[in-house]
């Protein structure tokens, strides 16, 4: 189509092809890895407490804050060079192979989705919590949360993700708020670390609990390695990625620190590791009315915030399944108006409802972490076969990441740690998910693969990889 | 004033799931499939956008 096409719609199409629009900075990079992760902060690192004590809690935020470093750097060398929809999936396409980037963009997807889930169903059950009102449930909430987060995404990205932006900066705002309004530099006053943490009961259960606590700890900061799916949205995805990839890793170090110091600090690691509010409590705890409203309404942002950025980087994994014929194309249409993949959009929008309504908030959590630390051993034998295949110097990058290849051995080994932890607690979700993929990898290798066009899904214009 | 609240979310989700299946199915009869599906991996194309909302 090479002429301008008027419609009902009050659109005009220049050009061969309706793409995605580049209209993002650095900024809508950090308000999507951000707003996908603070959640965490508000529910889900507290559980870490209840496997292994406070002091457990602590450790895993610094050493799973590592295995996140190494995942912020890594994806931002490879995803500064493939900049594509679709992140890590288009990225092991073009350095391992198709059977591995099918499996990762389904890792994605489910990753994204599940969370989207466990962030509506927080926010449910946050209003009821807070409406104390017999017979109301939280399905009314849940239904508006998803439906009216997948209109926003529908209606463009841009809107999307300045929206995801308001609503982040107000939520870890309000974190650092409750931390200097509690006096952090005096024990004593308001917070009673030293009464609360001490050496009989740092550690309850010594050193195993703190391995078993790594499998919380993952909540301090699951989802920074989202912003990768803006890639073909950003204006200058070499600088805009790394950029507000690493801003934001450093944000949720600071804020995941914050948050257990004041959270350790007022409340006993039995009742810190069960309650489904860390902060709210926190908040309630101060005896401040106004801390704790406003914690209450952090909460909902936080939960806001991390559905929106997981549906906008679930529908991008799907449609550029699509667009390679990984699965029927139907799925990479383009909207020509608001320039969305809306019909991914709207396919994992009933999805995203059906596990809302069905799913309790434990499961669709650990499929969501399962999914995402699948996806972080794979990024790790990702940038090792990166580095070897088109080594520094082979292709220009917009970021290369240092001491390659310490990040990757580190990654690889915290994700084998990660595994084993959530083996102790979810073992049975753990070999189900592993057949599942095993399954659905056949079907993709016998039947599925035929439908591709197989010359057409390498875009990048690299030169062969070393050794070819 | 909660129960009120929740009546609002189903309305809200239910006019919000409306719009989007009837832009959807207005969206698929207007254009062509080939044009919806024309996006390509990697494409830089803001140089010469010329697109109009």
């Amino acid at each position: 189509m090479t002429a301008a096409v008027e419609t009902g719609l009050t659109t005009t199409i220049h050009g061969d092809r309706v793409s995605l629009l580049r209209v993002l900075g650095p900024a809508h990079v950090w308000a999507l890895g951000v707003g996908i992760v603070l959640v965490g902060e508000f529910t889900g690192w507290n559980f870490a407490a209840d496997k292994g004590g406070a002091l457990a809690a602590l450790i895993v935020c610094w050493i799973v804050g590592l295995l996140y470093t190494s995942v912020a750097m890594i994806d931002s060398e490879v995803t500064s060079t493939v900049a594509a929809a679709g992140g890590q999936y288009a990225q092991a396409k073009h350095i391992v192979g198709p059977l591995m980037a099918f499996n990762v963009a389904l890792f994605l997807v489910f990753a994204y989705t599940m969370l989207e889930v466990s962030d509506a169903i927080l926010l449910g059950d946050t209003i009821v919590a807070k409406a104390g009102v017999e017979g109301l449930t939280h399905n009314s909430f849940i239904a508006a949360t998803i439906v009216v987060l997948a209109w926003l995404n529908y209606r463009g990205v841009l809107m999307t993700l300045n929206v995801n932006f308001v609503i982040t900066a107000i939520a870890y705002i309000s974190i650092v708020i409750l931390f200097f309004s509690v006096s952090p530099w005096t024990q004593g006053a308001v917070l009673k670390l030293n009464e609360l943490v001490t050496p009989g009961n740092s550690l309850p259960y010594g050193w195993i609990g703190v391995i078993a606590a790594f499998q919380f700890g993952i909540w301090y900061y699951l989802g920074i390695e989202g912003t990768t799916q803006a890639a073909e949205e950003v204006r200058s995805p070499a600088r805009s990625l790394p950029y507000g990839t690493m801003a934001g890793m450093i944000t949720l170090l600071i804020a995941a620190a914050m948050t257990w110091y004041v959270c350790a600090s007022l409340m006993p690691w039995e009742y810190l590791g069960i309650t489904y509010y860390p902060l709210w409590d926190a908040g309630k705890l101060t005896g401040s009315p106004l801390l704790e409203n406003l914690l209450f309404i952090a909460t909902l942002l936080a939960a806001l915030a991390s559905a929106n950025g997981c549906i906008n980087d679930a529908a991008r994994a799907w449609f550029s399944l699509g667009r390679d014929r990984y699965l029927p194309s139907w799925f990479s249409a383009v909207h020509p108006r608001y320039r969305t993949p809306y019909r991914s959009i709207l396919f994992l929008l009933p999805i995203a409802l059906a596990f809302a309504f069905i799913a309790d908030l434990n499961q669709a959590i650990t499929f969501s972490i399962l999914s995402g630390v699948l996806q972080y051993t794979f990024m790790s034998i990702n940038i090792m076969m990166f580095r070897k295949k088109w080594p520094l110097g082979s292709i220009r990058r917009g970021y290369t990441h240092p001491f390659h290849p310490l990040p990757a051995i580190v990654l690889f080994c915290l994700c084998m740690v990660t595994f084993f932890a959530i083996f102790l607690g979810f073992g049975s979700q753990l070999i189900a998910m592993t057949i599942f993929y095993f399954l659905i990898s056949l079907w993709f290798h016998f039947y599925r693969y035929k439908f591709v066009r197989r010359g057409d899904q390498f875009s990048m214009p690299w030169p062969k990889p070393q050794g070819y | 004033m909660w129960m009120g609240l929740s009546y609002v979310c189903w309305g809200i989700a239910a006019v919000l799931a409306a719009w989007m299946l009837y832009d959807w199915f207005k969206v698929d009869t207007t254009y062509s499939e080939a044009v919806l599906t024309s996006s390509r991996e990697g494409e830089l194309e803001a140089v010469s956008e010329k697109h109009r909302i």
